[in-house]
């Protein structure tokens, strides 16, 4: 070994080395900072760019409205991105970076429970409130975390309806026959526990519970069993791609379902782009610009998705409105913690109630919003429809789906 | 597992479905599998951005369509426009791989792709995309066995691809270039063959085979920006099972993958399919070279 | 002013840069403690890239699916903090023991099946090994299955951890580095490096290839067992294609460091897996959104421009200057 050589390549190695260390950041003294780690590449770069949308959105609206008032000073809010790629280490050492180095005190979500899962731990180790609008995996709030907090309703929730209304429809629940197909990631796996416990509840029984990997774009295996065992339910869940997929087989192979309920069709856009073949879908959202929920900032949940298109040029996804949402609990809990000691926010924000466009806030003890509910949309004539709960339907259910040859 | 796979044997009509659709999903397969073949029996190059170029041409059919054009039209329009992005990439970067070692071919075509991934990514977002071609179905057995019209098509397609580049390359002047040069590029080149241009050509055939390859995958499923991955490898291992310059084995051995990777999709459920597909290129690596080794221990 | 400069450096012999290094090693997360866990993350990029050069550079088989025994250490050792009932610190230690034999046993068994496989059939043999692992695991529900492992958290006070961890992975790498530093001076290490000149004479020179091979292939796997295990802990959540068996990230990271750096030689790898830590770390920090680009047009360059790597370029040039 020639050392000569190691030394020159050791001098090359400390200057870069230096050129990482110069990494400066400010604080101005009138403002907050929130840190993100947003997936702005990567198999969620989609949801992961609403996601800063509507964090952006509602910082915006807020500042240009005078700011969040903090014991008689007006502060701006300021958000602090960095892009997680949709991998969990990324996003654990994104985290770390943005208390350590950016010296951040409060975090925003990721999106998607994987990464929430990943990144809750360091915020935990560091005591920094992170109010996440993302991740819904129930297991998050089993935790015990004292400093996550959630707005949207929990995973377990997503589908429940459908087996809820499927079971509501039998005359004999028990004779009901469940098709699961879920994507194998923490997301879609805790939906799928949801589900399966409220079959059990209603003792139907479940004939196919397939666990599709993420890779996978071909359905038909797990399809042709669903048309073998004729279920009276098929439920699916597997992001955007696991809803065009499904969509696009079922159709292609005729198999016939009852009911068909599934999550992300709307920001998987089915009913645009699947035609027909999306018809009497059933699917599970967080939140629908026809509800009546309103506050002061944006005001009613249409004035919500009326800025947003104005803003990006698209419809408004839910994805985006819970991220407002998310930024809205912060503003709040500042103002009423009167100071910006990341635990006297935190104390804050356990205490939040509050309305908003999205929908009404309230954290239990282990700090998921209990006080929202899941809407169910129906593909009616390539709109979405909410179908359920009652209170807010707009339209009658459509069911049982007639079969193929006489759609 | 078991019961899944009783209910296959209790029903012959749709077993024989999940067979048949795995077929037609064969045929794709195979389609990217002869561009691989041809890259790597010619240019000596293990061509891992072979899913992202399926992935590319899968989009620009998807373009073609939103703005109008008819999807069977598209097909060969992706096709058309994949073969320039494939000279393109040659003139690039892969000329700098044809005579270095295969594994700085494997890296920086896999440098490629993630580059590819990454700007597909930025050009037209992550989601999910699909057409409709409005072909429907074809069904038989009292609806047991359904096949969508589209993967019908592709299934001739791959076939009438691959019966074409066989007589290409069996009877054009440009065919039997390709094939001198596979089989001594040097002896070739002296006597009097641009292999310069044998490689860009060939190159270009490939990414025009993934280009209808993808054109049909857009309108038989679903593609996005990350889905290369699954394609190259199942390509790999096409040409590793059929061997190189073998176009009927390449025909042969997609079919048989598609087959097998439904039943075991359907058998061991849906979770185990892809860890099956990679288990089993490892098992005939495996076995190839146990078969090998048989080979050369008979010789001595 | 800069050759003058080099020329004084490169006056400074071996033993000394490596004592230098260690200091400069231990006092780095007093100096700054917010970079620890970075630190750490560099530590662990050091042994992915050494354990891979091993046969990548001095054996010549190039594998593409080492990431295997990372994710298997990863595994195994959450699987004991989560059942063996231990307080938090004895958990852990069991939990690195069971990751560096489990990797290493798996390893064996590997060996065996695969090393008789050679050139590009090797690498994607271990390609497949390494997806399918990971797949393996996302559908097994006793380890997680796709919602993966949460790890235990940390017991001890505030900023402790990532000292811990940092001490920890720091010693893995160190150890590493000596073992294979002492290993390549023996004659197995010449053995490799025949191997990798000519297998099918170094076995008629009467070299046990397929036992060496498969130790070679064991000692690497052991490092990464134990390195992946801490690296579980470090970022306390383990999904199965992202983090443990992540060939697109690690997987093919270690590849490309001990080729940026030169393969084959034993500084090569860890300057690779510095220089590339923190380019990747400013790409990270500089270029939101197009950092992926960056890094697969960084891949394209790296092999295309620098296939010697680092340490074959100063070779090449000292060699040129002389002449």
């Amino acid at each position: 070994m020639n050392y000569k050589l190691l030394a020159r390549a050791t001098l090359l190695a400390a200057a870069a080395a230096c050129a990482m260390m110069t990494q400066a950041h400010a604080a101005d003294a009138d403002t907050i900072r929130l840190g993100a780690a947003v997936s702005l590449t990567g198999k969620y770069s989609s949801n992961g760019v609403y996601t800063r949308n509507g964090y952006d959105l509602a910082a915006k609206l807020i500042n240009e409205k005078g700011g969040v008032e903090v014991g008689g000073k007006s502060y701006k809010l300021e958000i602090v991105y960095y892009d997680d790629e949709s991998t969990p280490a990324r996003g654990a050492q994104l985290a770390e970076r943005l208390i350590q180095q950016d010296g951040v005190k409060y975090l925003l979500g990721p999106y998607s429970s994987g990464l929430t899962e990943a990144m809750a731990p360091v915020t935990e180790k560091y005591g920094v409130p992170m109010v996440e609008a993302n991740g819904a995996a129930v297991s998050l709030f089993r935790k015990g975390y004292k400093y996550l907090f959630a707005v949207l309703s929990t995973t377990d929730q997503y589908l429940q309806p459908a087996v809820q209304l499927a079971a509501g429809r039998a005359d004999d629940p028990t004779k009901l026959k469940i098709a699961m197909a879920f994507e194998n990631d923490p997301f879609s796996q805790d939906v799928r526990e949801g589900v399966t416990a409220d079959a059990k509840r209603f003792g139907m029984k479940i004939v196919v519970d397939d666990k599709l990997p993420p890779e996978l774009n071909d359905m038909s295996a797990t399809l042709t069993k669903v048309k073998l065992l004729k279920p009276d339910l098929l439920i699916v869940s597997g992001h955007e791609k696991g809803a065009s997929t499904a969509i696009r087989q079922l159709a292609d192979q005729r198999v016939n379902v009852p009911l068909l309920a599934m999550t992300h069709c709307d920001s998987a856009q089915i009913a645009e782009k699947l035609g027909k073949a999306a018809e009497y879908t059933l699917c599970a959202a967080q939140w629908a610009p026809s509800l009546t929920y309103s506050d002061d900032l944006f005001g009613k949940a249409g004035d919500y998705a009326a800025l947003y298109e104005k803003t990006y040029g698209e419809p408004a996804p839910y994805q985006a409105a819970e991220s407002s949402a998310a930024v809205q609990v912060f503003a709040a809990a500042f103002a009423r913690a009167g100071s910006l000691d990341p635990k006297a926010v935190r104390d804050a924000l356990s205490k939040t109630d509050i309305k908003t466009s999205y929908g009404p806030i309230k954290f239990d003890e282990t700090g998921k919003n209990v006080v929202k509910p899941m809407v169910l949309f129906q593909v009616q004539d390539g709109k979405y429809v909410v179908v359920w709960p009652e209170k807010w339907a707009e339209a009658k259910l459509r069911a049982p789906t007639p079969s193929w040859d006489k759609r | 597992m078991i019961d899944n796979f009783l209910l296959l044997v209790q029903n012959p009509s749709f077993a024989l479905d999940v067979v048949l659709n795995g077929l037609l999903v064969g045929a794709i397969f195979a389609l990217a599998a002869y561009g691989m073949s041809l890259v790597w029996g010619v240019l000596n190059i293990v061509n891992i951005v072979q899913g992202e170029l399926v992935m590319l041409g899968g989009f620009i059919a998807f373009m073609a369509v939103s703005h109008g054009v008819p999807p069977l039209a598209a097909l060969p329009l992706a096709s058309a426009a994949m073969f320039c992005v494939g000279w393109l990439l040659y003139r690039l970067v892969i000329f700098r791989v044809v005579d270095k070692d295969l594994f700085i071919s494997i890296l920086a075509t896999f440098g490629l792709s993630i580059l590819i991934q990454q700007l597909t990514n930025t050009a037209f977002g992550s989601d999910v995309r699909s057409i409709d071609t409005g072909l429907g179905s074809f069904y038989m057995l009292d609806g047991a066995v359904t096949l969508a019209w589209i993967k019908l098509a592709a299934f001739a397609l791959a076939l009438v691809a691959g019966a074409a580049l066989w007589l290409f390359l069996r009877h054009a002047r440009l065919g039997q270039a390709i094939r001198a040069t596979a089989q001594n590029a040097r002896a070739a080149h002296i006597l009097g063959i641009d292999t310069d241009r044998v490689y860009v050509v060939t190159y270009g055939i490939n990414a025009a085979l993934c280009g209808a390859a993808g054109s049909l995958a857009v309108m038989a499923w679903t593609i996005h920006p990350y889905i290369g991955l699954p394609y190259t490898v199942r390509s790999f291992m096409i040409v590793v099972v059929a061997g190189l310059g073998n176009v009927g084995g390449v025909v042969a051995a997609g079919l048989g993958l598609g087959a097998v990777e439904n039943v075991a999709g359907f058998v061991l459920g849906a979770e185990y399919q892809i860890a099956f597909v990679f288990a089993l290129m490892v098992l005939i690596l495996v076995w190839r070279n146990i078969a090998a080794a048989r080979r050369r221990s008979y010789l001595s | 002013m800069i050759d003058k400069l080099i020329a004084r450096f490169e006056r400074i012999p071996q033993w000394a840069l490596i004592a230098g290094l260690g200091v400069v090693a231990v006092s780095a997360p007093f100096i700054v403690p917010s970079l620890a866990t970075q630190l750490a993350f560099l530590w662990l990029m050091v042994v992915l890239a050494q354990t891979w050069d091993v046969l990548g550079g001095q054996m010549g088989y190039n594998s593409f699916g080492n990431v295997i025994f990372f994710g298997i250490g990863c595994y195994a050792s959450a699987v004991v903090q989560r059942d063996s009932g231990l307080p938090y610190f004895d958990a852990l230690a069991l939990g690195l023991l069971v990751a560096g034999a489990v990797s290493l046993l798996s390893a064996l068994v590997f060996g065996a099946a695969l090393l008789g496989i050679r050139g590009h059939y090797f690498a994607i043999a271990t390609l497949g090994l390494g997806i399918a692992a990971g797949e393996i695991a996302a559908g097994w529900s006793y380890v997680g299955a796709g919602s993966g492992m949460a790890m235990p958290l940390y017991p001890g006070a505030l900023g402790q951890r990532e000292i811990f961890f940092y001490f920890l992975m720091f010693a893995i790498a160190a150890a590493c580095f000596m073992t294979l530093r002492a290993l390549y001076a023996t004659r197995f290490g010449l053995a490799l490096n025949a191997i990798r000149d000519d297998e099918d004479k170094a076995e008629a020179m009467g070299l046990r290839t397929t036992q060496i091979k498969t130790m070679a292939w064991a000692i690497s796997a052991f490092f990464l067992g134990l390195a992946g295990a801490v690296a579980g802990n470090m970022l306390g959540f383990i999904d199965p294609r992202d983090v443990a068996f992540s060939g697109a990230t690690f997987g093919v990271w270690m590849v490309l460091m001990a080729i940026l750096g030169g393969k084959g030689t034993l500084w090569g790898p860890v300057i690779g897996a510095a220089i590339f830590h923190l380019t990747k770390e400013l790409f990270w920090t500089y270029l939101l959104g197009w950092q992926r680009v960056a890094l697969g047009l960084l891949i394209v360059v790296i092999v295309l421009f620098f296939p010697q790597g680092i340490m074959g370029w100063l070779a090449a040039r000292k060699a040129g200057a002389r002449a």
